[in-house]
């Protein structure tokens, strides 16, 4: 009941279009001239993800040995927005359900990571990844208990009460400023390359692997894996379960399926990206403070999706870069406009709340249903025609 | 769609196997050292450094609950570099000045540290600002090796050269000022009941530390805030409640403002005593004006509060350092007028060139350090104590002076007292205050670093 | 004793202001079955208009003026621009163009007034009263706070009570079909609806302000306490709104006082949390159950 203009069609051809650089989702089947290419590839579905994935990570090692050491760093930071945002954009955009929350999810995965890494470099006990899994699995455990309140409340009521849990979950860790830090938060020593990971980079490009490029490796290392994991989630048999229970509950629950048990694997679902993120933006940013996850992050997060078009993956990461890569340029356009620095620093939070009426006003789908719709129109291939819904 | 994602895989795959091709495939048995080192033609010795030119960087609250006043800092320090700059720079280089705003906020600190270092290539750190804030990056200026000088904020993090060799401290810590401070409190108001009013960070923590020393059996409640929650009034309540009749805070300007309004609410009417952090009187004053809207019947909320400096304050006209901060201000400042927190940021700037002079004429991020540990003590300025920086020590200012808010201008309660970390004794300073040179700008000679 | 009603007190003045924000969200779920996050973002740009002309001489009541016609004037303005084509629409939509509008007032803000704190002046005094030599934390300030917000209850129920134009409000809100066949301009009253919310908030965020430190996000907390407590009085009725924002302004004011006020966010979740799961429908709502 709650969704936007996003056909059945759509979503099945919903990636693979000529949006974003660094898409790694599944390339959909569709008859015509590449059957020949098409038949010799894998088929099954995660094979075929798995080969796109890799194609992903061959073009992340280009990007980063290729751009200097402040585009990586603007990287890393893209990649945790990215992970968490496909992780909003499962929920939203697959299940239907709206969280302003994620922020604060994000902060349970980096104060999990936070606590498990400490401040000393050296005093890590456990190997990142392994750090970053529990991280994950606490998100996840939150997540259950969110999502099973969530999974009782819609629409605005459930964007209320999500909400509520961004701004109100940082005072836990003021609260329990012994153990978490209060509002200094923790200190993160950022993980440094580990040897056999600097010699490979090194091998393939005769470049040192400084501790920023190292983080928005593991950034984006990280978000294919993400990709390839929801990808496949949504090609299957869960995500058909899920979009049936967004487009018509009444009917999934003819169908036999159980609708709060599948709203709650959702949010758990999105809880998990959300935890990873917060793991990956624990290190890149090296401090898990209350400040770094105020309602702003949670906004941001659903900018992007919005933004990108919901329920696209290719459209979580054309908003996320849109974030982190645009937002320089609005600034600079302010103070160019003779705005003072601070000032000019709004410029960009003021086009994006502009951005997301626009966006809701004018073509719902985001950025890819507007590329999608050119798409099809130069094919002279409508999609069929707008099955928006009203509640 | 499916050859297309193909392709452009096979494309990358080839790519980066030719990228691979140039590359050295190994590493060498050796490496240099690698690294720029001061050679004696060079002139873009560093980075950061060319020729006719030195970048440094800053991270200062320009939005937010902390901006008031600390947002000023960084147009002091711009204008003394105008000011320099307009003489001729120091050894024939313009100093840059790119500061940023993280607006009190740790998470935006470290972003904003990141385009500093990485993206303006900043040649040092100067008077990066707040404890909180600039706790996140020291870590990171640390491994970079930027110099991370004169941090606008007393922690004793700061402090720490064996962990943090390029980071030093600038004003007294809350140590030494929460020492002295309670020294005098408790000779003075031997029978009060004492209530502190701390940041709930390392900011409060430190200023708690110091005070203990000599406050220990007076206090009878210590109340935390948290910045950016400014509903203080339960904490107030408990300082009023637990019949404290002088109330030390460590807190920032906005607060310092929040807690006397909050107190007048209760009628409540302790001796304050407030650090130098938050007790500027034109700032607290006006942000307290503001209420007076029938309701608050002058500036004179202030009045009678005890607190420290270590600077010059603006209202003493007849000092020669406020007399060329002033000139500095009229001819090189932007809108506003000349007051305490744009003094501090210009006896910042007149510290970093006393610095850059040290570090001879091309200088090192290395060398600066080095010229700083071993020059530092002896730099002179408008500060009233000197600093103790040295090889292990990278302490600020050694001390302050206790004085009284009095009819709209400070008053001082003692001599200038010093102290070091610690059970260091307190005495007077012992040496007199220095005065400008002639031309304003600092004339310190390159520093020998073996 | 002393401190249970000073945190009393200063509860009942807080939540005056809650009931105030709860009343708009009312106001406008009953007319548009819309929640409006972008409320107290609306209500602190309205603030700062009243601020800039205090700063430039006028007197508060002046800057109070001027904010409620200019509340006014923006519910009405957002309704027919940006809310109206999403109206009836997915709610997911709807909710995503408020916080739009959220994000966009606050930054506005921002530019246009500066986002450092800045103090705003209260037109009462802010020394507590002493009572038989007690201090208590109640001042003529806020006394003001709790009659201006009664004096707007009183004139809202007015309106719906005994005009023709509230009877058509009422109706709009009830049934469009049918009140559109019986002649009322559903559209013009929908648009009313949002003004007066707006006019409502405006008072609220200028009574809030008052003695007080503001910068563009201090409406945040507000508006979801405000949510709070008007899904604690059922969402749809303006008594609900009013009694659950006095509930929540006096428990939110008593964990303040004796647990720590960095839990009084966590405190309104959980609230929030509760009523949604266990009753759904709010705890002054005769209304039968509904979805949420």
């Amino acid at each position: 009941m709650t969704q936007q203009a996003d056909t059945p069609q759509d979503t099945e051809k919903d990636t693979g279009q000529p949006a974003a650089p660094a898409r790694a989702a599944a390339p959909a089947p569709r008859p015509g001239r590449f059957d020949a290419v098409r038949r010799r590839l894998p088929k099954s579905t995660f094979a075929r993800h798995a080969l796109a994935a890799l194609g992903g990570l061959v073009v992340v090692f280009l990007v980063l040995e290729l751009t200097n050491p402040f585009r990586n760093s603007q990287f890393a930071t893209m990649s945790y927005y990215a992970i968490a945002a496909v992780g909003l954009t499962t929920l939203t955009g697959l299940n239907g359900q709206i969280s302003l929350g994620h922020g604060a999810l994000m902060a349970v995965g980096a104060y999990t990571t936070g606590l498990l890494l400490g401040p000393d470099a050296d005093g890590a006990a456990l190997p990142l990844p392994i750090v970053m899994l529990v991280a994950m699995a606490v998100t996840a455990v939150v997540g259950v208990v969110v999502g099973a309140a969530a999974a009782r409340l819609h629409g605005p009521y459930l964007a209320g009460a999500t909400l509520a849990l961004a701004v109100a979950l940082p005072g836990l860790a003021i609260y329990f400023d012994e153990w978490l830090g209060g509002e200094q938060g923790l200190r993160i020593a950022a993980p440094r390359p580990p040897d056999w990971f600097s010699d490979a980079v090194y091998f393939l490009s005769a470049n040192e692997t400084p501790g920023v490029k190292y983080l928005a490796y593991v950034g984006w290392i990280t978000l294919l894996v993400v990709l390839l994991l929801m990808a496949n989630l949504k090609r299957g048999r869960v995500g058909r379960v899920w979009q049936a229970v967004r487009d018509d509950e009444v009917a999934a629950e003819l169908a036999g399926i159980r609708l709060g048990r599948t709203r709650v694997i959702a949010f758990v679902v999105s809880a998990a990206c959300a935890g990873l993120a917060g793991a990956v933006l624990a290190v890149v940013v090296r401090l898990a403070a209350p400040s770094g996850f105020t309602i702003v992050l949670s906004l941001s997060l659903l900018t992007a999706v919005v933004l990108g078009g919901l329920g696209s993956f290719t459209g979580a990461l054309l908003g996320s870069a849109l974030l982190v890569f645009l937002t320089p340029t609005v600034t600079n356009l302010g103070t160019s406009l003779g705005l003072d620095a601070t000032a000019a620093a709004e410029v960009a939070p003021f086009v994006y709340g502009v951005v997301l009426v626009l966006v809701m006003l004018l073509a719902p789908a985001g950025a890819v249903g507007v590329l999608r719709k050119l798409w099809h129109r130069t094919r002279g291939n409508h999609p069929g025609s707008s099955t928006r819904r009203s509640a | 769609m499916i050859s297309r994602t193909a392709r452009l895989a096979a494309a990358a795959v080839a790519a980066s196997l030719a990228l691979a091709a140039c590359g050295a495939g190994g590493r060498p048995a050796e490496e240099d050292g690698g690294g720029a080192t001061g050679g004696e033609a060079a002139t873009a010795s560093d980075v950061g450094i060319t020729e006719t030119t030195v970048k440094v960087g800053g991270h200062f609250p320009l939005t937010g609950v902390a901006a008031p006043g600390y947002a000023d800092i960084p147009t002091g320090a711009k204008a003394y570099f105008d000011y320099v700059n307009a003489n001729g720079g120091v050894n024939g280089r313009q100093i840059e000045y790119v500061y940023k705003d993280d607006a009190y906020n740790p998470t935006q600190t470290s972003q904003i540290t990141n385009e500093l270092v990485l993206q303006d290539q900043i040649f040092a750190m100067l008077g990066g600002l707040g404890t909180p804030t600039h706790s996140a990056v020291v870590d990171f200026l640390n491994s970079e090796g930027v110099p991370d000088l004169f941090v606008s904020s007393g922690s004793l993090l700061w402090d720490q050269p064996r962990e943090n060799p390029n980071t030093f401290g600038w004003q007294p810590d809350y140590e030494v000022e929460g020492k002295i401070l309670a020294q005098y409190l408790a000779q003075n108001f031997p029978q009060a009941k004492v209530g502190l009013f701390v940041q709930d960070d390392d900011f409060g923590r430190d200023g708690e530390k110091g005070a203990r020393q000599y406050l220990e059996s007076q206090i009878v409640t210590v109340q935390r805030y948290t910045p950016g929650n400014t509903d203080i009034a339960p904490q107030i309540a408990a300082l009023q409640a637990a019949g404290a009749d002088l109330v030390v805070g460590f807190a920032v300007p906005s607060y310092t403002a929040l807690s006397q309004l909050n107190a007048l609410r209760l009628n409540y009417k302790p001796q304050w005593a407030y650090s130098n952090v938050g007790a500027d009187l034109t700032l607290v004053g006006s942000l307290l004006a503001r209420f007076s809207e029938g309701a608050i019947t002058d500036a004179g909320l202030l009045e009678g509060v005890i607190s420290t400096s270590y600077l010059p304050n603006v209202t003493q006209k007849d000092n020669a350092w406020v007399q060329l901060f002033q000139k500095v201000w009229d001819e090189h400042g932007g809108e506003g007028e000349l007051n305490n927190f744009r003094i501090y940021g210009m006896s910042q700037a007149y510290t970093f060139v006393s610095a850059l002079q040290a570090a001879g004429p091309n200088p090192t991020r290395e060398g600066i350090v080095k010229a700083v540990e071993s020059g530092g003590k002896t730099f002179e300025g408008p500060w009233l104590a000197p600093f103790r920086f040295s090889a292990d020590k990278h302490g600020g200012i050694a001390g302050v002076a206790v004085n009284k808010i009095t009819g709209g201008t400070v008053t001082p309660l003692t001599d200038v007292l010093v102290t070091d970390n610690g059970s260091a004794p307190i005495t007077p300073v012992g040496t007199p205050p220095s005065t400008p040179t002639a031309n304003g700008i600092p004339d310190v000679q390159p520093v020998e670093t073996g | 004793m002393q401190q249970f009603l000073n945190v009393t007190l200063t509860g009942l003045a807080q939540g005056a202001v809650y009931s105030a924000i709860a009343l708009a969200l009312v106001l406008i779920w009953r007319s548009t079955r819309i929640v409006n996050f972008a409320q107290g973002a609306m209500a602190m740009f309205t603030t700062y208009i009243a601020l800039s002309l205090i700063e430039a001489g006028q007197s508060y009541w002046v800057g109070l003026l001027v904010a409620l016609v200019s509340g006014l004037v923006l519910g009405a303005l957002v309704e027919r621009v940006v809310v109206r084509p999403v109206e009836g629409g997915p709610e997911l939509n709807a909710v995503i163009v408020t916080l739009g509008l959220f994000v966009g007032f606050q930054a506005l803000a921002a530019i246009l007034f500066g986002s450092t704190f800045v103090s705003f002046p209260a037109p009462f005094d802010l020394r507590g009263f002493t009572v038989g030599g007690v201090n208590i934390a109640f001042t003529p300030n806020s006394i003001f706070v709790i009659a201006a917000v009664v004096v707007v209850m009183l004139a809202l129920v007015a309106l719906f009570r005994f005009t023709n134009l509230g009877l058509q409000m009422r109706a709009s809100a009830f049934s469009q079909e049918v009140s559109r066949l019986l002649g009322v301009r559903v559209g013009a009253m929908l648009t009313l609806g949002w003004a007066l919310a707006a006019v409502v908030g405006s008072l609220a965020g200028v009574l809030i302000a008052g003695g007080n430190l503001v910068s563009p996000n201090y409406m945040d907390a507000v508006v979801v306490f405000g949510f709070v407590a008007a899904v604690l009085g059922g969402l749809e009725s303006p008594g609900g709104a009013v009694v659950g924002g006095l509930t929540i302004g006096l428990l939110l004011s008593y964990v303040s006082g004796y647990l720590g006020s960095e839990l009084v966010a966590l405190a309104a979740l959980v609230i929030l949390v509760a009523v949604l799961l266990v009753r759904p429908q709010g705890l002054f709502s005769h209304a039968a159950a509904r979805r949420v």
